[in-house]
Formats: structure tokens, sequence, C-alpha cells
């Protein structure tokens, strides 16, 4: 067992698994961090996966799925703001509404260009590899080089974005000015921030992280598109965004957990041994980051910090009521 | 400019009004998707609406999709009304659908239908109850989030089933050439087809029924809005929230344990990882749509079921994908709740302010009007809006 | 003409024509108000007679349907609320808007721009230099230390504030632990720190100690003699009198007159307000002299769930006809002893006795059976005792239907009972199914006294039964409570207003974080005494005080 979870491929191909789930989880985050919980996340990436994927294919142009991507998802993401900020509608069915919708136009997009393979040109973007070490010095090095070093520029970028953010929402006005609006959007109101404009800006600026991490699946990863690529990670990352308790240095370590565990299962099989127990099968292992963060939240319930998120999440907020 | 206002009520022809449009605007926006995505909008729409509603045929497909989706929003309606927020409608027809294969597997060959049926009901009861019960009790002892309690327990479940169906459960015969899947249930224990339609149609009717007398007539429906209402009350009038909470969620699950046992034993007939088709977040919104009213499910339910059935026949007369159903529906859902903003809210024409001289002299005769300006009939605006705040919303307190 | 002129450059603000409707409810009609600078301006009216309205409109809060704002002799039109905190308007809500995990520093700053802050710390600077710059000329370069800075920086300005106002509060603290007056100041410094030149506090007394509210006014006359103008929300006379320059009394949502204060007396005001002559005097009939027991309580001590302790060796007793008043500071307690009693929450230690019986850890429905009645309003009114969507007949079977037989809810006696109710207590409402969050206040709170009337209970306790109602309909409501106690009802009536309290109940008792600072006969106290011991100290400190000085 420990073998597998030290092998350098496994930590690799975990890394590579988790940008998926952290960029999905650093967009809802901040949805969240505005009070909306938004269920919506598979399907805006799925939708920012196959617009992104269907312009990457049929542009061949890297800056132009990724700009496709966003606009797939941030229309999404725009949408649910629209229903939700300014309609008030009830955010938990909105987003699953969103969902719905979601899924059906990425499949009907994704349709047109099932069987495609990514380009090469822009593949080419995806083999730089900027820290990787050409001749390791040592065992060691060599390990550490597989392991972490040896990804694209993607992977290191959306670290950045992390770590940037959290600068941002710890640091910053604007940032304070956010979690302002997500603990109580009354007294933002009252304190002259713009709550509308944040509410829609954070929303979208959301959906479209969450749409970047759907694109990586059939660009990066599986290097083509199938229908619903995504196989419930959205759902995974409204786990995470709860697991790591609404902080993106967390997210980071949280979605590189929630990554290896979902793809430990695959792992496990070609251990013959191991794959025979029911507890390793690749299903069980796959339930196994819903059951952690159903502990996480039930452990945060039992210490009395029933929340412990943004307070005003699924509220929506009208000025003129008190 | 406009302003918003809140509405104290809203008559049942604006609704009608509201929704329709609602309704239009998103088939309107489907069509435009639909064309932006190179298929023919009218024809596309038409096929829908003809596939779903058109003949007998699509009728009772579209009465057979309406089934598990009534019975799951029923489920759902109650958990609802107790502001207990169940999103794990997936999970607890998956649990339910496969407690009654569990039985069905047990039993033997020959076991008679009159027996194997109801047991098989009965167990789709208990582990839709069961599913629901995990959540329901660290809800009730510690007030964990049930939103993303049970939202987590769907995929939780979905696993185990695909666990069964690849592995513990799977049918090693040998005619299947090593295809991954289950045994089907037993001939017997398939429920009859009367019309074309399985019998099936009457739990939805019947629990339709039961549920509407149960929250409007008896006292455990009283207790059940009480406590959705307000906890505190329920606490002050003396009703033990803890237990009628704990009812409520046993209920509810229970409720969608049996639509899931009722779709695999008149519809699948095994268990497979897509038993539930989507079935139960599609029934959240229906609940939803539907006001959490029992009779209005099964309403918004047959609609809702006749947009995936003319999916198909889109599907299959103009080879639109079938995915452009998802579209339609949640396009039709989006609008739908949006027009619910106009049930609350009103739109008002504001004035650029000290241009509109008219305005102001109807302001003015707006309160001289003894009616309105009358000092006891009249709600003061501070109590008003104090008033507002309590109950800001029922729907919208989601947590 | 010139005169005219003259006066708008005076001005603060000048409101004209203003009106504003709710639904079907006028809350302002063409309204005009004017506050010049540098003055204090009351705006006196009842509970619903449109003042809050008024004032969410200047702040930017509601759009007024019709009507136009001047902010010093600019035309101005506010879309939302920085809009008017741009044009120098700041306003100190009722119900205070903070965020109850974000530190007070926090709350101050979110939403500050980068000029704000700025021009906070200049006008800072001309007050407190020296200071201000010996503290950024210490530090060194390093970018660290400038980050540092610049959590400082705000620091330094709150605290520089802080000490100008001779306002005092920790600005590290999560909101959630500071304390009500300590979070009015944070409200305060927040809309100072806007540069806010038009400061509109609404009813900022009602949650304060006499002693708070002293310290208040001081810090209010404090900014006026620094020119700001400051719009003064608020029902009590005596308030007003001491503190204000002018006032502006409200009726129904329409501005009745203007005044300058040193010109008027009580009396007048009173009659503006309510529009006719009345009497402000409570009633209190003479307590039944035989002084049986009903209530007694016993070292009750009580710790919620996150283990902070509401109640602590509690002890009291209530007579039957008498009113036993209860007084302390907003969560010092009362709510706690309220629902302890009515069974809803469990003791932690000590024993409660109805006539001589034990009733501790028995259900909320046998303690009802025992003739214990509570009617509760909260703040938001319908939060306990109603069920806001639903008419008459099912909130009254709220107390009524687990004594039915069968599975069934059967409201045919409770449909009469409402019809009585209604008619006995002149309750205004279109049908008994109307659902009661449509009622007025005044008429809500009379369904749930109607309802606990009809039980006819031993003891009554009316907890902030007249919250938020205006005078006429609270007068109904303590004639209601006299009544029951001539006919020899217990009554625990649990207040916030001193005055009402020591007008109206036979004794009071002072809670002070859940402890008993003593018990007064209301014909020999004053509201001082009660306003010390409601800030800690307790009766026989007092007293003992009092001997001290006249024994020198």
């Amino acid at each position: 067992m420990l073998s597998i979870l030290t092998q350098p491929q496994f930590i690799a191909s975990a890394i590579s698994f988790s940008v998926i789930l952290l960029l999905g989880t650093l967009g809802e985050l901040l949805t969240e961090r505005a009070g909306h919980l938004n269920l919506g996340v598979e399907g805006m990436m799925l939708l920012g996966g196959a617009i992104g994927y269907y312009a990457a294919v049929t542009t061949e142009s890297l800056p132009l799925a990724l700009i496709a991507a966003c606009l797939g998802s941030g229309m999404g993401a725009f949408m649910y703001g629209f229903l939700t900020v300014t309609l008030r509608v009830n955010q938990n069915v909105t987003g699953l509404a969103l969902t719905m919708f979601g899924m059906g136009l990425a499949n009907a997009v994704g349709s047109k260009v099932a069987g495609t393979s990514t380009p090469v040109s822009i593949q080419a973007y995806f083999e730089y590899q900027p820290f990787h070490i050409k001749n390791p010095a040592n065992e060691l090095i060599a390990y550490i080089d597989r392991a972490f070093l040896s990804h694209d520029l993607y992977v290191y970028l959306t670290i950045l974005l992390a770590i940037v953010m959290t600068i941002f929402l710890f640091r910053s006005r604007e940032g304070l000015a956010l979690r302002l609006t997500g603990e109580n959007a009354a007294a933002a109101d009252a304190s002259g921030i713009k709550v509308t404009r944040i509410k829609y800006m954070y929303i979208v600026i959301g959906g479209m992280l969450c749409g970047l991490g759907g694109l990586y699946l059939p660009l990066v990863q599986q290097g083509s598109w199938t229908d619903t690529i995504t196989a419930g990670q959205g759902w995974l990352v409204v786990a995470l965004v709860i697991f790591v308790r609404w902080h993106p240095i967390k997210a980071i370590f949280g979605s590189f957990v929630f990554g290896a565990l979902s793809i430990l299962g695959y792992s496990v099989q070609l251990n013959t041994t191991l794959a025979k127990m029911p507890i390793f099968n690749q299903f069980i292992m796959s339930m196994f980051p819903y059951i952690l963060t159903i502990i996480v939240l039930v452990i945060t319930s039992a210490r009395k910090k029933a929340w412990g998120g943004p307070a005003e999440i699924g509220h929506a907020y009208f000025r003129e009521d008190r | 400019m406009f302003r918003i206002t809140k509405r104290d009520k809203s008559s049942i022809s604006d609704s009608l009004i509201f929704r329709s449009f609602g309704f239009a605007v998103g088939i309107i926006l489907s069509m435009l998707l639909i064309l932006l995505l190179g298929y023919n909008p009218i024809a596309s729409i038409a096929a829908l609406f003809d596939g779903a509603f058109g003949s007998l045929g699509g009728l009772r497909n579209t009465i057979k999709f309406a089934i598990p989706l009534a019975t799951t929003a029923l489920g759902l309606s109650i958990a609802f009304r107790m502001k207990f927020w169940n999103i794990g409608g997936e999970g607890q027809l998956l649990m339910g659908g496969t407690a009654a294969m569990f039985v069905s597997l047990i039993a033997g060959p020959n076991i008679p239908g009159w027996i194997l049926i109801p047991s098989m009901l009965i167990a789709g009861i208990i582990g839709g109850a069961f599913w629901a019960l995990i959540p329901g009790i660290f809800r009730i002892q510690l007030r964990t989030n049930e939103t993303l309690f049970t939202l987590m327990m769907n995929y939780v479940a979905l696993y185990l089933v695909k666990y069964l169906y690849h592995d513990l459960w799977r049918d090693r015969d040998p005619a299947k050439f090593n295809f991954p899947g289950i045994k089907m249930i037993q001939q017997q224990a398939v429920l009859p087809n009367v019309f074309g339609i399985s019998v099936g149609i009457i739990v939805p009717l019947i629990l339709a029924f039961l549920v509407y007398i149960l929250i409007k007539r008896t006292k455990p429906g009283y207790e059940i809005r009480v406590v959705g209402e307000s906890e505190p009350t329920a606490n002050y009038a003396g009703m033990n929230v803890k237990r009628i909470m704990l009812g409520g969620v046993l209920l509810s699950g229970g409720i969608i344990g049996l639509a899931g046992a009722v779709k695999l034993a008149g519809e699948t007939m095994t268990l497979t990882d897509n038993l539930t088709g989507g079935a139960g977040f599609t029934a959240i919104v229906i609940a939803w749509l539907a006001n959490l009213s029992a009779p209005f499910i099964l309403v918004v339910s047959f609609l809702v079921a006749g947009l995936e059935q003319g999916a198909q026949t889109m599907q299959l007369r103009l080879g639109v994908p079938a995915a452009v159903a998802d579209i339609v529906k949640g396009l039709i859902l989006m609008s739908f709740l949006g027009s619910e903003f106009f049930l609350r809210y009103r739109l008002v024409m504001t004035s650029v302010i000290g241009k509109n001289k008219r305005l102001h002299s109807q302001m003015k005769n707006h309160c001289d009007d003894p009616n309105v300006s009358d000092v006891s009939a009249t709600r003061s605006a501070e109590s008003d809006l104090t008033d507002d705040c309590a109950v800001r919303d029922e729907k919208a307190e989601v947590r | 003409m010139t005169r005219s002129n003259e006066q708008t450059e005076t001005l603060a603000f000048s409101m004209r024509g203003i009106s504003k409707t709710f639904g079907s409810v006028c809350a302002n009609e063409m309204i005009d108000f004017d506050v010049r600078q540098g003055e204090i301006h009351a705006l006196l009216g009842e509970n619903g007679s449109g003042k809050s309205t008024l004032m969410n409109i200047l702040s930017g809060i509601y759009r007024a349907d019709c009507g136009t704002i001047e902010v010093f002799g600019k035309q101005r039109v506010f879309h939302f609320p920085g809009d008017a905190i741009r044009c120098g308007i700041g306003m100190v809500y009722q119900h205070f808007k903070l965020a109850d995990s974000l530190t007070a520093t926090e709350n101050i700053m979110a939403g500050l721009s980068e000029a704000q802050v700025r021009r906070a710390i200049k006008s800072g600077n001309d007050v407190n230099e020296h200071d201000v710059i010996s503290s950024l000329t210490d530090r060194d370069d390093s970018s660290i230390r400038r980050r540092r800075d610049r959590n400082n920086r705000m620091s330094d300005l709150i605290r520089g504030y802080s000490e100008r106002f001779h306002i005092d509060f920790d600005p590290d603290k999560p909101a959630s632990q500071l304390s009500v007056s300590e979070k009015q100041s944070v409200e305060i410094i927040k809309v100072l720190i806007r540069g806010a030149r038009i400061l509109v506090l609404d009813e900022p007394t009602a949650v304060l100690t006499p002693q708070e509210t002293k310290r208040l006014f001081g810090v209010l006359r404090k900014m006026r003699d620094d020119g700001c103008s400051i719009v003064f929300i608020s029902h009590k006379l005596g308030e007003i009198m001491e503190l204000c320059d002018r006032v502006t009394v409200l009726r129904k949502g329409r501005s009745v007159d203007t005044l300058v204060v040193s010109e008027v007396d009580t009396y007048d005001l009173v009659e503006k307000m309510v529009g006719f002559k009345i009497d402000l005097q409570i009633e209190r009939p003479e307590p039944d002299p035989e002084r049986l027991e009903c209530l007694r309580v016993e070292g009750l001590s009580y710790r919620d769930e996150k283990g902070v302790t509401k109640l602590s060796d509690l002890s009291f007793s209530t007579c039957y006809g008498e009113i036993l008043g209860v007084a302390g500071l907003a969560g010092g307690g009362q709510k706690e002893l309220c629902e302890v009693i009515a069974g809803i929450i469990r003791p932690t230690s000590g024993d409660i006795l109805v006539d001589g019986e034990i009733i501790t850890g028995l259900s909320p429905r046998k303690i009802s059976a025992k003739g214990v009645s509570m009617c509760f309003v909260p703040e938001d009114r319908l939060g306990m005792g109603l069920v806001a969507s639903m008419g008459m007949v099912e909130n009254i079977l709220l107390k009524e239907y687990s004594f039915q037989k069968g599975i069934f809810v059967h409201s045919e006696k409770a449909r009469e009972k409402s019809s009585q109710i209604i008619e006995e207590l002149d309750i205004v409402t279109p049908s008994v199914t109307h659902p009661v969050r449509l009622l007025s206040g005044g008429n809500i709170q009379k369904v749930i006294l109607g309802r606990e009337i009809h039980l006819k209970p031993k003891l009554m306790i009316a907890a902030y039964a007249v919250r938020g109602l205006d005078i006429q309909s609270s007068h109904t409501i303590y004639r209601l409570l006299n009544e029951q106690k001539e006919k020899k009802v217990s009554v625990l009536y649990i207040g916030e207003d001193l005055d009402v309290l020591l007008a109206l109940c036979d004794r009071v008792m002072v809670l002070c974080q859940g402890v008993n600072m003593g018990i007064v006969d209301t014909k020999n106290t004053n509201k001082i005494e009660v306003g010390q011991m409601m800030s800690g100290t307790k009766l026989e400190v007092l007293k003992r005080g009092v001997d001290y000085v006249s024994n020198n």
C-alpha cells in the first residue's frame, strides 16, 4: 500500500488530477465567500470543458480555447447569478437546474468534436515543463523531479493562483469587502460596498475558474472529449470547499488528498493482492472523498461550530427588508 | 428606472400568467440555443411536444417517467416543509432500489409474487429511510448541515451501487461474456402492466392523496408545518421537535426509497448505477416549482416527464442529440424559477426624482384613500418591515 | 431671497416631498425635513410613524417613491448606501450591521476606499498630528514592516478616532464578543471614518443603560461642537429635551411640525406626536395585599450549549395579584429565564415551584397545564409563540391540538375562540385564517396575549409585550396586564423601557449577566439606581454606599 502511495508516478498523476479539483475549488470558494452556494459546479465545469475544447479543436489556438472556456462557464455562472442575486431564487434549486442545463449543452457541443484529439499545436504548450530537471544529480532529486517538478505550466499557475487568492482574501481591501458580503450582506451594503456588483463579479469569476478546470480534462488529461467527462468531479469540488474550510491555501492540499484518493482505486488494481480486498476496490475507494467530507462536516458541527463558512450562504439579500 | 417592492400576496391568475410567461421564455431560449447548435428549432420543439403528449405510446412513456419523479418529489416535499433540505434524493432512490434488489436476490426463484413484490417494496422503503436517517440524526443531534450531508450521501450510494454492479453482486454467468451487471429480478417480481402502464402509477397517486391529508389535516402534519416555520415556536408549544423531525426525515426517505423500488420492479428490472436517471435532482426542482403542494407535484412531474420523453422522440426523428433535452429542461426550469420572482416582488416604475409631478399627486391620492390610510387597518410601515424580516421568504432560507 | 439663500447655505441637508409606500402602506407621505449644520435634531414619533423609513431613505437603503434630497446645497440621488456615505451621511442602525465573525477593525475597514482612508488619516492628523507622524517615522523600511505598517495604520486610525471621542473598545475582538454598547461604538467609528458630517442614530439609547446613554450624549455633543449635524431618532421625550436643539415630529407618515426644543415642553410634544391630548400616566392598581406566593425560583442556573452561563444562582418569588418586572440589558438572561420557567429549556441546577409544587423538568405542555402561560415577543416579533404564515385559528390550535382525540386536527372550537378574542381585544384582521404575519404589530401581539389570557393562567409571563408598538397599543397591553393583575394573576413582566417598568410594575428585579442584582420596590427607587444595578452593581452595595454617604 505504502509503496503505491510513494511512487513518484502516483504522486505526479495525483497532482495533475488535483489541478482540476483545485481550479474548481478556488472558483466555488470565491462564490461561497460571496454568500452563494452554487451547486452547478459540475455543469459549469462541463460547459467550460466542452466549449473550450470545441474552440481548441476548431481554432487550434490555446488562448482562444481558454477564452471560450471562460465564456462558456462564465455564461452559466452569470445565469445562476442573475437568478439568485437579482431574482432571488433559491440557490440550491438554481444550482441543480444549472447542472442540468450545463450537462445538456456541454454534451451537445461536445458531440460535435467527440473522437477528435487535442491538436498537436496545443499539446505542445503542455509539454513544456518549466521546472523539470534534465540531469538529476542523485536519486532523491530524480524522485522529486518526477513527482513534483515534471508538470506543465497550468499546474504551477493554478497553485500560484491559490496563493495569490489567499493574499487577496485576507490581506486586501477588496478581499475584505468580499468576505463581509458573504458574512453579512446588509452590513456590507451599509458600509458602502456594492453588494450586487461584488456578488455578480465573484460568482462569474468563480464560474470561469470552474470552466478552466473543466477544460484541463479533455484538453490535457484525456486528450479527447467524452460525454459527461467530469464524471462527478464537480460534486467533489462542492465537498472540497467544505473540507478546506473556505481557505485557498488549504485547498491546494485538500485537492491533492482528494485527487490522490480518486485515483488510488485505479492504482491499487495493479496490485493483485490488494485488489482482492473489498476495501481497496476502486469503487469503494471512490467513496472516500465524500465520506471524508461528511466526517469533516460532523466534526465541525460537534465542535458547536455548526457552520464555519460564510454566514449568509443561501440567503438572498433584498435591501428593502431588514 | 425600476424599483422592486414586495408583494403581500399574489392571485392565482397572476401566478398562471407569470408561470406561462416563464415557460415561454424557457422555450424561446431553448430554441435559440438549438438554432445555435445547428438544428431546426421549430421542428425540434414540435417533435418534443408531439413525442411527449401527441400519441398514446408517447403518453405512456411520459407517465412511466413521471412515476419516480412524482413519488420522489412527494417524499422531498415533506422534508422541505420542515426546512430539512434533503438534496439526497438520488442516494435514497438508489438505496431503495438496492434494498429491493437485495430482497430479490436472496429470495429463491420460486417465491410467489404476492410475497415478493410487497417485501421488495417494504425493503425499498427501509433502504431509503435508512439513507435519509444518517444525515437526519446528525442534523437533529448536532445541527450538521444537511444540505451538504445528503448531497455527499448521494455519491456514497452511487459508488456503493457501482461496487455491487461491477463486483459483489455481479452476475458471473458465462453467457454474459463477462460484462458487468446484476441478474434480472424474478419474473413474478415485475410489477404488472395495465393498459401498457405499470401498476406503479397508483403509488404516486395514492401517496399524493395521503401526503395531502397528512399535511393539511392531521396532527403530525400540523407539527411538521409548525416545525418548518419556526423551531422556537414548536418548542414553545411543547412539541418534541427532534422526534417530529426524525419522523419527517424517515417518511421523506422512505417514500423516496419506495420510488426506487417501484422503478426497479416496474421499469429497469435490475439494479444499475443509472437507476435514477437524475430523478433525485429533478424532483427537487419539481417539488420547488409545485410549491410543495401534493396535487401540483403530480402535474409538474407529468410535464417534466414529458420533456424527457419528448427529447427521445426528438433524437429519433431529427437526430438532435438527447442532451438537448437536458438543455430544454434546464432552461425551462430556470425560467420557471425566475418567474417566481415576479410572484413575490413587483417592479414599480420610479420617476427621476423631482421631475414627475404626476406621481406626486398620485401618491397623495393614494395615501388619502380612506381605505388605505384607515389607521387601524393599516399596518404600520415599521412593523411591516419587521414582519417581513421574520418570514423573509420562507423559501429563501436554505441551510 | 437673500435670506433663503443664507438658510440653504447653513443647511446640512434638506429632504423635500419625500413619499414612500410599502405595498399598500404609506410609510412616508410628502415629508419635508431640514437639518442645519452643527445641530442635534431630534426626529420624534411613535413606533410606526415613519422615522426609520425616512432616515433609511436618507442613507440610501430605501429609494423614495418621489421627493428630492439636497445635501450641503447640492441635489443628490442615492442609488445605494455608498452614494449617501460619499455625501457625508452616516447612519447607525437600530439593529447593528456587523459581521459577527470579523473583528471590529475589519468591520470598520471593509468597504473603505484608499481615498477615504487617506482623508480619514489626514483629518486624524489635524487633531493628533504629533502622534501619528512620530509613529510613522519611527519605522524602518523593510517590506514586512511596511505591511505591518499598513495594518498598524488602520489600528492607529481607529485608536485615534476612539480617543478623540472617548469611545472605548478592543479593535481586535470579533464583533460577536463585543457588548451592545461596544457594538454601537464600532458603528459610530465606522461612519466617522467614512467622513460622515451628518450622523443619523436610530433609537440609539434603546439598548443602553442610563449611564451609557449619558456617555453617548457626551460623544454626540462633542461631535456637534466639531460641526457635525446629528439626527437623533427617538420616542423618548426626556432624552430629546436633554440633548437636542430642534425637533421634528412625525405622525402616521407625515411631518407634523418642527420646533425649537427650548421653547416647548413634553406635553406639547406628546400631543404633536399622538395627535390628541393623552395621559401618558400608566395606571398601577394596588397589588393584592394578601401576597400569596405563586412562583418560587430557587438557585436557578443555566448554561447554554456553548457553555456560556446565562443564569446563575437566581432566586426570587412572585405573588398572586402583582406584577413583577424584570429589567436588564439585552442578553442579560431574560430570555433564558422565560424559557426555563416555561419548560422550553432545562436549567443546569435549581428549582422552580408553582404553588409550592416543583415544575422543574416537566414538559412545556405539562407546565402550561399547571397554569403557567408565556407570551414572548422576540425581536422579530414572530419568532416564538406564533407561526407567521398561519392564520389565527391555526395559531390558537398551537396550545390545544395536542389535547384533541384522534389523529386529525379539529379546528371548530379554535375558530369560535378566535372570533371571541377578536371581539374582546379589538383585533383588526380580515378573517380568522388571514396569515398573522400580515397583521400589524399591535394586532399580532394582541393575538398572543389573547390566546394566553384565554388559557386562564395563574402565572403569566409577558416578555417584551409592547415591542415596537405605538403608544395607544402599548397602553392597551398595559391595561390588559393590569386586568390580569386585578384578577389575581401573578404577572412576570420583562421589559426594555425603564420608565414603563417603573410605572407599571409593583416590584422590579434587575438582572445583569444572569445574576440577580436585587429586587426593588418601584415606589421607592429611581432610574439611576436601577441603571446602576443594570450595569452590575448589587443592590446591597448601592444601599451600603447610600448609608455610607448619609453616615458621613
